[in-house]
């Protein structure tokens, strides 16, 4: 693939695998054997069949009729909120979960933003009978309560991340560090395509399904395969390289990443990556991040805790670096507003990560006849507070 | 040569080194910290710069790494508290921290000034052995530091020999693979390790750090190795009153 990584997991001059020796082990050995077990014909067996008949894969692809005659364009959503737990999170907690056992791991950890990557792992540890922790900063698990309480429900112990902005960065880290004190039996289920190779590639892998599904679906419906446009909220960006990567290839395809602008990217609370960020590292990987110049990782905000987030996966680093990809914004308020829309003209409740996608089709310039994807990452059950509050419903 | 080339070709053994976060508990303290360390008997230092997300730290030099940030301090500032060091100090420093804000700095820059101020030594842990090798070697060659890697005991042996051959002073053996300021049990297993990689016969001596907090630690270290760190356990002693006196006592603590 043009867009891919190469053999020591960069992505153009994105990536690596920036760890303290600490961790060196556990991530040579899941480079060593990641791509054997996902080429494995039982663990593809398995994955499949646990795609289909547990996680309800595969997604629809739904026009959105009265979306599209509000922007003049055929717009088509891609329905990862009708998941088993509710969100795209799953496919990845699947895959790495049948990773993990085939790794002989005992115990996974996992860190958890908006709480749906750490419900997706604990749901899939309840599966498979393995302990789960799951780390979640405790701003996060105030604002995601619904969430907190499921994966208690699931049997995962939530540890709250209470250092810096006690958001997701944060549980981030404390779960590197469980990590470094756990090396042997414990498997660490990242939920982004974040974090040192091969964790961008394998997630980015695992969430492939959206766009393999999305393009044999609009050949069904519209007779061909490319969309126009392909749109995505980003946090980290796992939704959006699973609704990219299949497309990656095809230059007619444009692909606009949607992150949080917060209050604003000039307010000081945001979390737009890209245009408040420079190159350095975060997490293990060489990409772009919201930093000081002193190299100090500056606290994001957003309204949303799945994309409060300083980086971005170095895949999308490199996409935006060489504008293969197009990143904008949204903020909170336009977030919110585009949310009710869409419960208001499709009866569709979304995550206020991808209304963040859905706000921005506000500024797009479609012609009449364009194909339009977007990625419905998760559904909004988790956000009615927010919603509530915000709305005074 | 640099300082520790000296300390090490000296055949001195039981070498103590203390770790500290620049800028805690206040700024301008590294050099009299520095000092007093010196004058305690201390074999050399190892100056933290602080990190906002340091993975591989446990609470306590969290703490330190938050505080100093919060009172302002940076690469940019400690280099400017480290200035007339050289003055006061004659002991081998190296500095201690995470690569980006070494890469913000400048990684050529950040290797000269390191030099400049009389730095013998770099510890990066974040810093992966392909990306130091293609892109920074020469910057720490030309400046004459040495880059000092981690081992730990999950470390192959293929990789510690690897290790071996880029080092040109110590290796810093982890005691366990934890975060810093995990109170170590010695154990068999952890002797085993120890008296494994001692009896590799490396080129580079070995010091043992984390875990390092008291007599029995120092002691057990220096049966297997040319010395040991003490990180958290100081830094704890630094957020007490009247640390610069009480250094003395704090080091006979640790070595007697």
């Amino acid at each position: 693939m043009k867009y891919g990584v190469n053999e020591q997991g960069y992505y153009g001059d994105f990536g690596g695998a920036y760890i303290p020796e600490m961790l060196y082990p556990n991530i040579e050995e899941l480079r060593q054997q990641y791509l054997n077990i996902l080429h494995d014909p039982g663990f593809k067996a398995e994955f499949d069949q646990l795609l289909k008949d547990y996680v309800g894969r595969p997604s629809p692809l739904y026009h959105a009729k009265r979306y599209s005659e509000k922007y003049g364009a055929n717009i088509f959503f891609k329905r990862e909120d009708l998941n088993h737990t509710g969100s795209h999170k799953i496919n990845n907690a699947i895959g790495q979960i049948l990773l993990a056992i085939r790794l002989g791991k005992k115990r996974i950890i996992a860190e958890t933003g908006a709480g749906q990557h750490g419900v997706a792992t604990a749901t899939v540890c309840a599966l498979k009978g393995i302990e789960c922790v799951v780390y979640m900063g405790e701003v996060d698990m105030e604002r995601q309560a619904p969430n907190v309480a499921r994966m208690k429900m699931l049997g995962a112990k939530v540890v709250p991340a209470t250092s810096g902005s006690k958001t997701l960065k944060d549980a981030t880290n404390e779960a590197m560090r469980d990590w470094i004190n756990n090396p042997v039996d414990t498997h660490y289920i990242i939920g982004s395509v974040v974090g040192p190779y091969p964790y961008p590639e394998m997630v980015a892998q695992f969430q492939s399904i959206i766009s393999l599904e999305a393009k044999k679906q609009l050949k069904e419906q519209t007779g061909n395969e490319l969309p126009d446009y392909v749109m995505a909220c980003v946090g980290g960006g796992s939704n959006a390289m699973g609704m990219f990567y299949h497309f990656l290839d095809d230059e007619s395809v444009k692909l606009m990443a949607v992150e949080a602008a917060g209050q604003g990217v000039d307010s000081g609370h945001s979390a737009a990556t890209t245009f408040l960020g420079k190159e350095g590292v975060l997490h293990g990987s060489r990409t772009i991040l919201m930093q000081t110049d002193d190299g100090q990782v500056v606290e994001p905000y957003s309204i949303s805790a799945g994309l409060d987030y300083p980086g971005i996966g170095p895949q999308h680093a490199h996409l935006y670096k060489i504008k293969r990809a197009h990143y904008v914004n949204a903020t909170d308020d336009e977030a919110l507003k585009a949310g009710l829309l869409c419960c208001q003209l499709e009866g569709i409740i979304p995550a206020i990560e991808t209304a963040h996608a859905l706000a921005y089709l506000e500024k797009m310039q479609f012609k009449k006849d364009d194909n339009v994807v977007i990625c419905i990452s998760g559904r909004g059950d988790k956000d009615l507070n927010t919603y509530i509050k915000y709305f005074n419903f | 040569m640099n300082r520790l080339n000296k300390l090490f070709a000296s055949g001195k053994s039981r070498l103590l080194s203390i770790y500290f976060t620049a800028g805690y508990p206040a700024l301008n303290t590294t050099v009299a910290i520095a000092e007093a360390l010196e004058k305690a008997g201390v074999d050399f230092l190892e100056i933290g710069f602080p990190y906002s997300d340091p993975v591989a730290d446990g609470p306590t030099i969290q703490h330190s790494s938050q505080k100093a940030l919060e009172k302002g301090m940076t690469l940019a500032r400690l280099f400017e508290e480290l200035k007339d060091i050289r003055k006061k100090v004659n002991i081998p420093i190296l500095l201690m921290g995470y690569v980006n804000p070494m890469v913000q700095y400048g990684v050529e820059r950040f290797c000269k000034k390191a030099a400049d101020v009389g730095v013998d030594g770099i510890i990066v842990p974040d810093l992966p052995m392909y990306e130091y090798e293609q892109l920074y070697a020469k910057y720490f060659a030309e400046n004459k530091l040495s880059n000092i890697f981690l081992v730990t005991p999950q470390t192959s042996e293929e990789r510690i020999r690897k290790i071996d051959s880029l080092s040109n002073s110590f290796i810093y053996l982890l005691s366990s693979s934890s975060i810093t300021g995990k109170n170590l049990q010695v154990s068999n297993a952890i002797e085993d390790y120890y008296k494994r990689v001692k009896d590799m016969h490396l080129d580079n001596p070995a010091i043992i750090g984390f875990g390092i907090t008291g007599q029995e630690t120092f002691n057990k270290a220096c049966e297997y190795a040319r010395g040991a760190i003490v990180g958290s356990a100081f830094v704890k002693f630094l957020g007490t009153e009247n640390y610069l006196e009480r250094m003395p006592e704090f080091i006979r603590s640790i070595r007697s």
